[in-house]
C-alpha cells in the first residue's frame, strides 16, 4: 500500500494522467489547428493563418446537399428513437414481468454488436423487402444503433420517478391526460430532450451504416470520405470535421447537462430518508 | 392520561367498510375486514408491514380495488368511481411533493382545476399553509425544504381541497424522533381544529395510542380488535394484539367457573382469579391465557403488603434512565415475569438474586384468545 503511495505521490500518475489526456485528445486537437493553416499539406511547420478553407465551405453545392441530408437524417432518427426510447424506458423503469431484463439486454445489444455486421444485415434485409436504398433506409439504420443511447439516456431520467407522484396528482383530482401534461412531461421533458440532442449527435457522425444503407444522398461523413481522395481538398475536410466535432460537442454537453436535470429531479423525491 | 374532548365527533359513519377482500392470486392482502370509521373521527389502522392496513387506505383512496365487498364515503358507494373523483384527499408517505412546482403551487395544485374566483384560490392557498405553519414559505423549491416542511406541504396540498376523509400513510416514518413526537401533537390538534376524518396508517404503536380516537389494530389481512386506545391497550383480546401493542406477561390458567360475562381461573403463580371475560373469547379446552402489563406489577418494599402479591427473585436488572426492568422468577410459573418500575424508590439498587415481592391488582390480569 505504502509503496503504491509513494509511487503514486512521487509524480508518476499525473504522468500517466497527462499521457492518457494527450494519446486521447492530441490527435483531435490537429484537427482545427490545421483547418486554419495556409498551406494545402497538414504538415509542421505551420505556415500561416486563415480561414480561406472555412470560407470556401458554403460555396461547395455538394457540401450544402450533404449537410441538409444529414439534418434531415438526424432529425427523423433523433425523433423516431427518442418515441420508442420512451416506450422501452418507461417499460423497463416502470414495469415488472417476466423477461425484463432480456428484453432490456437485446435493446441495448447494439452497442455492443459489430457495426459493419449490423450494416450488412440491415442491407440484406432492405433489399429482401424491396426497398430501394435513400435516406429513408438510413434513418432506419440509425434508430437501431441510436435506441441503445436513447434508452440509457431515458431511464436514468425515468428511473426513480416515485410513482406516487401520478397517484398524488390523481388524489388531488386531475385526470390521466391532466397528470400526464402536468406531472408526468415536466419531470421527464429534460431527458427527452437530452435523449433527442445525443440521437441525433450520433446520427449525424455515424458512418458505417450510412455508407451501406444510403442510394445517391451522401450525408456528411460519407461527403468527408469522398472528398478524402482528393489531396487539395483535405483542408477543407479539416474544417468541416472541425465544426462537426464542436458541433458534437456542444449538443453532447447540453444533453448531459439535461440529463443530469431530470435525474436530479427525480431523484430529489427518493431522498426522504437523507 | 385524560379523554380528550371529542367536539367534533359525531356518531355519524363516514366510512363504512363491508366484507372487503382483496387477493392477490391466492394470496389475500384483505380477508374479509368490515369497519365502520365515524364522522371526525381520528381513527389509526395499526399492524406490522404486510398486514393489510396500507391496502385497505389506498382502498379507500381509489388506488386500489377490493376483490369483494363494499367501500362507502360519506354514504356514497365508492364502487367505479375513480382516485380523481373520490371526496378524499391522501397523505403520502414519500410525501410525492412535486418537484418541479414550489409550495404554493404544489398547494394550489388540486385547486387549479376548481377555477375559484377572484383570490379565492389564492387565500385557500394562504390559510392552508397557516394551518401548517409554513407561512412565508410559499415560493420555496421543494428540493429547498426539509423533511418535516415536505412533510407540512403534502398536509396542505391535502387539507386545501376540504376533503371529507384525510388519509395519511405512515407520514411521520420518515422523521426522526423528536420531530415525529412534535409532529404526532400538531396532528391531532389540527384534525381536532379541521374536524375532517383522519384516518391514519402506522406501524407505530405509540404513534396510533398518542393521537387516534380508536384503533384497528390488524394481522394477515384480518382485522382483529377495534377499540379505544386505552382498551387496545389494556384490554387486548388476543395474544398477537398484546404482544404488538407493548410488553405483556402471559400466563397460563386452567378455567374454574364460566358465564357470560366472567371467568373464575387457576393460575399458579397468582392463584385463582376472577376477570372479566372478552367478547372473543374462545375457550381452549379447559385452559386460557392471562395477560398482565409490566407496569402493573409494583415491587413491595420492606416489609410493605398488598391484597394480592406474589413473591419471586430477581434474575435480571436492566436500567433505562427513568425506569428499570427487573426479570423476576415466580416458583410455579413456566415463564419469569418483566417488570417495569419507576427509579425514585430505588428500584436501580434492587441487586440480581435478591428476593422480591411483587402487588398487582386483579382486574390488570385480563384472559385473552390465543
Amino acid at each position: 500500500m505504502i509503496a503504491v503511495r509513494r509511487f503514486l505521490s512521487g509524480g508518476w500518475l499525473a504522468t500517466y494522467a497527462f499521457l492518457y489526456v494527450a494519446f486521447l485528445y492530441l490527435p483531435v486537437i490537429f484537427l482545427p489547428i490545421f483547418s486554419v493553416n495556409t498551406a494545402a499539406t497538414p504538415k509542421f511547420p505551420l505556415t500561416g493563418f486563415t480561414l480561406h478553407w472555412y470560407e470556401d465551405l458554403p460555396r461547395t453545392p455538394a457540401l450544402l446537399d450533404a449537410a441538409w441530408n444529414s439534418l434531415i437524417v438526424g432529425v427523423s432518427a433523433a425523433v423516431l428513437s427518442t418515441l420508442l426510447g420512451i416506450l422501452a424506458a418507461r417499460s423497463i423503469t416502470r414495469y415488472r414481468y417476466p423477461g425484463r431484463s432480456t428484453i432490456h439486454g437485446l435493446i441495448m445489444a447494439p452497442l455492443v454488436l459489430p457495426e459493419v455486421i449490423v450494416a450488412i444485415s440491415m442491407l440484406l434485409v432492405m433489399l429482401q423487402l424491396g426497398l430501394s436504398l435513400s435516406l429513408f433506409t438510413v434513418v432506419l439504420g440509425h434508430v437501431l444503433v441510436c435506441i441503445p443511447y436513447s434508452m440509457t439516456v431515458l431511464t436514468s431520467g425515468f428511473e426513480g420517478f416515485d410513482r406516487s407522484l401520478e397517484e398524488a396528482s390523481a388524489d388531488l383530482g386531475e385526470s390521466a391526460f391532466g397528470t400526464f401534461r402536468r406531472v408526468t412531461l415536466p419531470m421527464v421533458a429534460p431527458a427527452i430532450i437530452s435523449s433527442l440532442l445525443v440521437c441525433f449527435t450520433i446520427s449525424l457522425d455515424e458512418f458505417i451504416i450510412a455508407f451501406f444503407l444510403t442510394g445517391t444522398e451522401a450525408t456528411l461523413p460519407i461527403y468527408i470520405w469522398g472528398q478524402l481522395r482528393f489531396a487539395a481538398k483535405l483542408p477543407g475536410v479539416l474544417a468541416l470535421g472541425t465544426l462537426l466535432l464542436v458541433a458534437s460537442f456542444l449538443l453532447m454537453t447540453v444533453a448531459e447537462i439535461l440529463r443530469r436535470r431530470a435525474a436530479r429531479r427525480t431523484q430529489n423525491e427518493g431522498s426522504l430518508y437523507a | 392520561m385524560p379523554e380528550q374532548p371529542q367536539i367534533f365527533q359525531s356518531d355519524r359513519s363516514m366510512i363504512e367498510i363491508k366484507n372487503v377482500t382483496r387477493s392477490y392470486g391466492a394470496f389475500k392482502a384483505l380477508d374479509d375486514a368490515s369497519l365502520t370509521i365515524r364522522e371526525g373521527e381520528f381513527f389509526s389502522l395499526l399492524g406490522p408491514s404486510g398486514c393489510g392496513k396500507t391496502t385497505l387506505l389506498r382502498m379507500i383512496a381509489g388506488f386500489d380495488n377490493p376483490t369483494s365487498g363494499s367501500i362507502s364515503v360519506g354514504g356514497q358507494p365508492m364502487e367505479g368511481i375513480p382516485a380523481n373523483r373520490r371526496p378524499t384527499n391522501m397523505v403520502f408517505q414519500s410525501y410525492a411533493i412535486f418537484p418541479h412546482l414550489n409550495v404554493e403551487q404544489n398547494v394550489a395544485y388540486g385547486l387549479k382545476r376548481l377555477k375559484l374566483q377572484g383570490g379565492e384560490e389564492k387565500r385557500r392557498v394562504e390559510e392552508a399553509l397557516a394551518q401548517v405553519s409554513l407561512t412565508g414559505l410559499g415560493k420555496r423549491l421543494a428540493t429547498e425544504l426539509s423533511g418535516g416542511q415536505r412533510q407540512r406541504v403534502a398536509l396542505a396540498r391535502a387539507l386545501v381541497m376540504r376533503p371529507k376523509v384525510l388519509l395519511l400513510d405512515e407520514p411521520l416514518s420518515a422523521l426522526d424522533k423528536k420531530l415525529r413526537e412534535q409532529m404526532q401533537v400538531e396532528l391531532r390538534r389540527l384534525q381536532q381544529a379541521v374536524g375532517i376524518t383522519f384516518v391514519l396508517v402506522t406501524h407505530d404503536q405509540y404513534e396510533a395510542l398518542a393521537m387516534s380516537d380508536r384503533i384497528a389494530v390488524m394481522f394477515g389481512g384480518r382485522i382483529a380488535q377495534v377499540a379505544s386506545p386505552k382498551e387496545i391497550y389494556q384490554r387486548p383480546v388476543t395474544r398477537q394484539v398484546a404482544d404488538f401493542l407493548g410488553g405483556m406477561n402471559f400466563v397460563k390458567a386452567e378455567i374454574v367457573e364460566e358465564d357470560g360475562a366472567s371467568l373464575v381461573v387457576d393460575t399458579l403463580g397468582f392463584g385463582r382469579i376472577k376477570t372479566d371475560k372478552p367478547k372473543a373469547f374462545v375457550r381452549n379446552g379447559g385452559g386460557a391465557t392471562l395477560g398482565i402489563r409490566p407496569e402493573r406489577l409494583r415491587v413491595l418494599w420492606d416489609n410493605a403488603t398488598a391484597k394480592f402479591e406474589v413473591a419471586g427473585k430477581v434474575v435480571e436488572r436492566h436500567y433505562f434512565g427513568e425506569i428499570t426492568h427487573l426479570i423476576v422468577e415466580i416458583p410455579g410459573l413456566e415463564k419469569p415475569l418483566s417488570v417495569t418500575e419507576t427509579n425514585d424508590f430505588g428500584a436501580d439498587d434492587i441487586p440480581v438474586g435478591t428476593s422480591i415481592r411483587l402487588a398487582y391488582d386483579p382486574e390488570a390480569l385480563v384472559a385473552m384468545a390465543d
